[in-house]
C-alpha cells in the first residue's frame, strides 16, 4: 500500500522543515524537503554598511552562531583587500572550534540521540551493567553504577508524576529501537551531562567575544578584544590560562563521552551503514589555515588547511577535484522565488537574484502540492550537480586526501564496527564523521591555543588592522566572498560594495545544499535523495525518517535566510 | 547569580520532605537551593528577606505546564535558556516546569509533537513563551508550521495561556525580520495579542539568567514580574548600561577610544567613540554578564549594539557610529530625554508591585546624586588625556 507521511514539524531542528515522503512497501519511495519559513535577512543588509554585515548575518542562525559572522567579515575583506593580523585570524579560529565541539555535542545529545536512544526503556537497564560499559568505554568519571542508579530514579520519578514535559509523545518503544536498555541509560545519562557540559565550555566565546550566543568581537580587519598579557582591558594571562583548561575539558568530554558514545550506539544498529547515502557527491570548502589565510577555493592553500578542500563525485574517494566557487549556483524551478531571466535559470550568488513568488497553499494546508514549487529554499548545484555538505564531506575529502589523524580515527572506528569504507555513505556515516571530526577539532583547538601564545610571545599582539577601516579608502565597488568549513558544512557569502554601502548580498548555507528542493532537471536534494529506500516500520510513527534527516543536522533559518539583493524593490508575497 | 551570606542561615522556609527528597535526588544542598533563591530574589530586585517567599513557592510548584513556541526565529534564545547559570539548579528549574512543546528539545515530531501541545492547550492556564517574530501580512505563508499560519498558531496558544513571556527581541519587539524593509510584515507578540498579561524579555539574545528568572517569577509569584513602559521587567531592564558600566569613569573622564587597537582600547577606554550604544539602551549585561557570569561585549573590546531596545536594527545603526551621529543631538541630550522618558513612562508601573520598589529607590538615589547627567558629554571632548 502506497501512501503520504507527512513529517511537519520536523522535531529536534533549527527552523521550521517539513518531509513529504512516499511509503510503498515499508519503504520511503520518493521524498519533498521543504523550508516553511522566511525572514529576507539578505535583503535587510542592502543599503547597510559593510562593516556591519556580519553583525546581521550572525543572526541567521542562533545555534550556528557565529559562523556566519565569520563567513561576513571575510566576505567584506575579501571585497576591500584586507588581511587581518594572525593573532586575529587565531582568535577567530579558537571561537569557530569552540563553536564545534559545543554544536556538536548537543546535536548528538540532544537534537539527534531521541532516534537511537529509547528515554524509557532505559527505566529497565541494570545500573551494574551500565557502569561496567561505562568503565569499557572510558575512564570517565561520572561511571559508578551509583551513578547511574541516581539518573534512573530521576527518570523514575519524571514518569512517575505522569508528566514527561519535552519526551511526551516520543516514539518509546518502537520497533527500531535497537540499544539494550543499559546503554540506554548511559545516553540518557550522557544527555544530562552534555547539557552542562555546553554551558560550561562555552564560556570560551563568552571569554574571546564577550557573549554566547551571538559573539560581539569581530570587526572588518580583525577582532575588537585586544590582547594584553598583564592588562586587565583584553585578553591576557589568567583568560589564556582559562581557555587552556575549557579547551582540554572539550578534549576530554569528546575522548571519553562523545566518540565513545558514538561508535557504541553505531554498532548497534549495523544496518544503517546501509541507508540514507542519498547523492553520493560531496563538496567543502575547507578551512584553518596556519597562515591565517582563509579558504579560497582550488588548491593554493590546501596544504595549509586543517580540512582540505575539494570535491568528490559518485563516491570516489580515488580523486578529489578542486573546488572553483565561481562554478556555485543556485536554482528557483521548484522554490519559491523567481528569476527575470526565467526560472529554469541557474544564477551565480554574484548575480543572484531572491525575488519571492509564494504560489504555496494558503494555510491551513493538507499537504503541498510537490509537483509544483513546495519550499522557500533554493537549490544550490555544482558544475550543475547535487553536493552533500557537512562533516561526512569534509571528512571523505580529508581521509582521500591522506590526512592521517581524520584517517586514523575512520579506520578505527570502521575496524571496531567490522565494515568497509563503503559504510561511510549513510545515515551512519554522518554520524561518524561528526565525531570523528570533533574528535580532531578539540585536539587542534589546543595547537591553536599554543600557537596563539607563541604568536604573543614573539610580540604578535596586534587584533585589528585599520588601515581600511575608513570607508573613504575603499574603491567605489567592490565585490568579494568568503568561504567557511561551518559545523554544518560549506558556507559561502558574498558582497557587493557600492559607495561604501552593499548593494548585493547572497548567503549560501550548508542546510540550503542539503536541504534544497530537486532543481529545473527534476534532480532531488541531498534529503529527498537519502530518505529514498529508508524503511519506515510504521508510517504513522515515522520515526526512521528523523534518523535519516537528523543525521544531516538541519538549520533552516540558515538555509532560509534570503532575500535579494540587487534591487530594493520587494515583491510581496502573495498568496492565492 | 548565587548569593551565599550570612543571612541565608537565618531563613527557615517552609519546604516539604518530598520536595526536599527531589533535592537530594539533584544532589542540591538545602543551603545550596536557599543560595540559588537568594540569588533570584537580587536579580528579581526584591529584598532578601523576600527569599524564604521564593523558596516555599518554588518547592510548592507543581510542575505548571510550558509551551514553548517558534516562529520566524534562529533559535538563539533556546541557546541561551540552555546556558542557564548554576547547572544543577538549572537542571532542577527544567524539572520544575513541564516543558510539554518546544520544537528544539522535545523527542517527538510531526502529528505527535502536534499531539502534545494540543493536550497541553486544552488545560488553560499554562505558560506560553514565545520566540521569534510573527509575520502578519502574506497570508501567513512565510511562516506555517504543520501546515498552519503562525498567527493562527500564536492565537490558538495565548488563548489558553496564563501568562505570555516574549522571548528575545524578534519576539517581544519584531527583531531582525521587521528591520528596514521588513520583507515579511514582522511584529511582536504583543502586535498581536492582548488582554494575556505579557511580559517582554528582549534581546538579542536575552542573558539565560533574565530568561530563567523572570519563569521562576511566575512560578514563584503566579504573575509576571512588574515591568517598564516597554513590558520589560524592572529587575533586568530598568537600569542603562551606561550607567552601571565599568568603563563609565573613563567616560566621565572624557577618556575615550578613539579607534579600535589604539591606546585607549587597549587600556579599556570608553567605547562610546566607536559606536557603543550603551548610553540609549537598558539592560543588566554589565551587572550580570554572560555565560555564568563570565564577561559580556564591552569587556571583549566592543561596543553595545543596543540589542535589548525596540527595532535597534534601525534605530542604532551604523553600529560604528556615535550616538550623537545617529540622533542628532549629543549624548547629553539623550540620556536626559530618552533615558528619563522611558523612566518616567514606567514610574506609574512602579507602584503596582512590590518588586519595583527597591528599584525605584535605586533610581532616586541615582538622579537625585546627579549622575544621569554626564560631565563630560562628548560633543566636546577634551583634549586632555584623549589618546589617539
Amino acid at each position: 500500500m502506497s501512501q503520504r507521511v507527512v513529517v511537519d514539524p520536523v522535531t529536534r531542528i533549527e527552523g521550521h522543515l517539513r518531509v513529504e515522503a512516499q511509503v510503498d512497501g515499508g519503504q520511503v519511495t520518493e521524498a519533498w524537503s521543504s523550508g516553511t519559513a522566511w525572514r529576507g535577512i539578505e535583503d535587510i543588509l542592502i543599503g547597510r554598511d559593510p562593516r556591519e554585515a556580519w553583525l546581521f548575518a550572525q543572526r541567521i542562525c542562533g545555534v550556528c552562531t557565529t559562523v556566519h559572522a565569520l563567513a561576513s567579515v571575510r566576505a567584506v575583506e575579501d571585497a576591500l583587500g584586507i588581511q587581518p593580523p594572525l593573532a586575529a585570524s587565531l582568535l577567530r579560529d579558537l571561537i569557530a572550534h569552540a563553536q564545534y565541539v559545543q554544536d556538536h555535542t548537543i546535536h548528538f545529545y540532544h537534537l539527534q540521540a531521541f532516534d537511537w536512544v529509547d528515554v524509557e526503556a532505559a527505566l529497565k537497564a541494570d545500573p551494574t551493567k551500565t557502569a561496567t560499559i561505562q568503565a569499557s568505554l572510558s575512564d570517565y568519571s561520572n561511571s559508578g553504577a551509583s551513578y547511574f542508579q541516581a539518573v534512573q530514579a530521576k527518570l523514575q520519578a519524571f514518569v512517575n508524576e505522569g508528566n514527561l514535559g519535552p519526551f511526551t509523545n516520543g516514539y518509546w518503544g518502537h520497533s527500531a529501537y535497537q540499544l539494550p536498555p543499559e546503554v540506554d541509560l548511559l545516553a540518557t545519562s550522557h544527555y544530562l551531562d552534555a547539557l552542562k557540559f555546553q554551558r560550561d565550555f562555552i564560556r570560551i566565546q563568552a571569554i574571546l567575544g564577550g557573549k554566547n550566543p551571538h559573539p560581539q568581537t569581530y570587526l572588518v580587519g580583525g577582532v575588537a578584544h585586544p590582547i594584553d598579557l598583564n592588562g586587565d582591558a583584553g585578553l591576557n594571562d589568567q583568560s589564556l590560562e582559562e581557555l587552556q583548561a575549557l579547551f582540554q575539558s572539550g578534549l576530554d568530554f569528546v575522548n571519553q563521552v562523545l566518540f565513545p558514545d558514538i561508535v557504541a550506539i553505531a554498532s548497534y544498529y549495523p544496518q544503517w551503514a546501509s541507508i540514507g547515502g542519498g547523492v553520493g557527491n560531496y563538496l567543502d570548502f575547507g578551512d584553518f589555515s596556519s597562515t591565517g589565510v582563509p579558504p579560497r577555493g582550488g588548491t593554493s592553500n590546501n596544504a595549509s588547511l586543517l580540512f582540505p578542500a575539494g570535491v568528490i563525485y559518485g563516491q570516489d574517494l580515488s580523486t578529489i577535484e578542486p573546488v572553483d566557487p565561481m562554478r556555485i549556483s543556485e536554482e528557483v524551478a521548484r522554490s519559491w522565488y523567481t528569476y527575470r531571466a526565467g526560472d529554469q535559470k541557474a544564477l551565480q550568488p554574484f548575480q543572484g537574484e531572491t525575488t519571492p513568488n509564494y504560489t504555496g497553499p494558503t494555510p491551513p494546508y493538507a499537504n503541498l502540492d510537490v509537483d509544483q514549487r513546495y519550499s522557500w529554499l533554493k537549490s544550490p548545484r555544482y558544475k550543475g550537480a547535487v553536493m552533500e555538505v557537512g562533516p561526512l564531506a569534509r571528512m571523505l575529502i580529508a581521509y582521500a586526501d591522506g590526512r592521517p589523524r581524520v584517517k586514523e580515527l575512520i579506520d578505527g572506528a570502521l575496524a571496531q564496527l567490522h565494515v568497509g569504507t563503503g559504510a561511510l555513505f549513510s545515515t551512519l556515516g554522518r554520524v561518524l564523521a561528526r565525531g570523528v571530526e570533533t574528535v580532531v577539532i578539540a585536539e587542534n583547538a589546543l595547537s591553536l591555543l599554543t600557537e596563539l601564545r607563541e604568536q604573543i610571545a614573539s610580540g604578535n599582539t596586534q587584533t585589528f588592522d585599520d588601515s581600511k577601516w575608513d570607508p573613504g579608502t575603499w574603491p567605489s565597488s567592490a565585490r568579494g566572498f568568503g568561504l567557511h568549513a561551518g559545523p554544518r558544512g560549506a558556507l559561502s557569502h558574498w558582497v557587493d560594495i557600492s559607495d561604501g554601502k552593499i548593494s548585493n548580498y547572497q548567503v549560501i548555507a550548508p542546510t540550503t545544499w542539503n536541504a534544497g528542493p530537486r532543481d529545473a532537471a527534476g534532480n532531488p536534494g541531498p534529503y529527498e535523495a537519502s530518505l529514498v529506500g529508508t524503511p519506515v516500520a510504521d508510517p504513522t510513527q515515522p520515526l526512521e525518517i528523523l534518523r535519516t534527516i537528523h543525521s544531516f543536522d538541519p538549520c533552516i533559518a540558515c538555509a532560509v535566510h534570503v532575500l535579494d539583493a540587487e534591487k530594493n524593490e520587494i515583491l510581496r508575497v502573495q498568496v492565492q | 547569580m548565587r548569593y551565599d551570606g550570612a543571612e541565608l542561615d537565618t531563613l527557615d522556609p517552609n519546604l516539604s520532605e518530598g520536595f526536599l527528597e527531589k533535592l537530594r535526588a539533584h544532589n542540591v544542598s538545602r543551603r545550596r537551593f536557599l543560595a540559588y533563591c537568594a540569588g533570584l530574589t537580587s536579580l528579581l530586585a526584591l529584598p532578601v528577606s523576600f527569599t524564604a517567599s521564593v523558596a516555599e513557592a518554588l518547592a510548592a510548584t507543581d510542575r505548571p505546564r510550558v509551551i514553548w513556541l517558534e516562529f520566524q526565529d534562529c533559535t538563539g534564545c533556546t541557546e541561551s535558556f540552555l546556558r542557564s547559570d548554576d547547572p544543577d539548579v538549572g537542571e532542577l528549574i527544567l524539572d520544575l516546569i513541564s516543558l510539554d512543546y518546544h520544537e528544539t528539545l522535545m523527542a517527538a515530531a510531526g502529528d505527535q509533537a502536534e499531539a502534545a501541545k494540543a493536550a497541553a492547550i486544552a488545560s488553560p492556564g499554562y505558560l506560553l513563551v514565545v520566540e521569534g517574530s510573527i509575520p502578519s501580512g502574506d497570508g501567513g505563508g512565510a511562516c506555517t508550521i504543520a501546515g498552519r499560519a503562525a498567527t493562527d498558531l500564536l492565537a490558538e496558544a495565548a488563548k489558553g495561556a496564563g501568562g505570555i513571556i516574549a522571548v528575545g527581541t524578534c519576539a517581544t519587539f519584531g527583531g531582525i525580520p521587521r528591520a528596514r524593509p521588513n520583507p515579511t510584515s514582522a511584529a511582536g507578540v504583543g502586535d498581536f495579542v492582548s488582554g494575556v498579561p505579557l511580559v517582554n524579555v528582549s534581546g538579542c539574545p536575552p542573558i539565560a539568567d533574565n530568561i530563567t528568572a523572570t519563569i521562576a517569577h511566575y512560578l514563584s509569584f503566579g504573575s509576571l514580574p512588574a515591568t517598564d513602559g516597554l513590558n520589560r521587567p524592572l529587575f533586568a531592564y530598568g537600569d542603562r548600561i551606561h550607567d552601571d558600566c565599568p568603563r563609565r569613569a573613563h567616560y566621565d573622564a572624557g577618556q575615550f577610544a578613539l579607534a579600535f587597537g589604539d591606546e585607549g582600547h587597549a587600556d579599556g577606554w570608553c567605547l562610546y567613540r566607536l559606536g557603543c550604544k550603551g548610553p540609549n539602551t537598558f539592560n543588566n549585561c554589565p551587572s550580570i554578564r554572560w555565560n555564568s557570569g563570565t564577561s559580556w561585549p564591552v569587556q571583549a573590546g566592543h561596543g553595545c549594539i543596543g540589542c535589548s531596545q525596540p527595532e535597534f536594527w534601525d534605530t542604532m545603526t551604523p553600529f560604528y557610529s556615535a550616538l550623537a551621529d545617529v540622533h542628532g543631538f549629543g549624548v547629553e541630550a539623550t540620556a536626559n530625554d530618552i533615558g528619563l522618558g522611558v523612566v518616567a513612562g514606567t514610574a506609574a508601573l512602579f507602584a503596582v508591585h512590590g518588586v519595583g520598589k527597591s528599584i525605584q529607590h535605586r533610581l532616586a538615589g541615582r538622579h537625585a546624586s546627579g549622575t544621569d547627567t554626564p560631565t563630560a558629554g562628548p560633543e566636546a571632548p577634551k583634549d586632555r588625556e584623549v589618546k589617539s
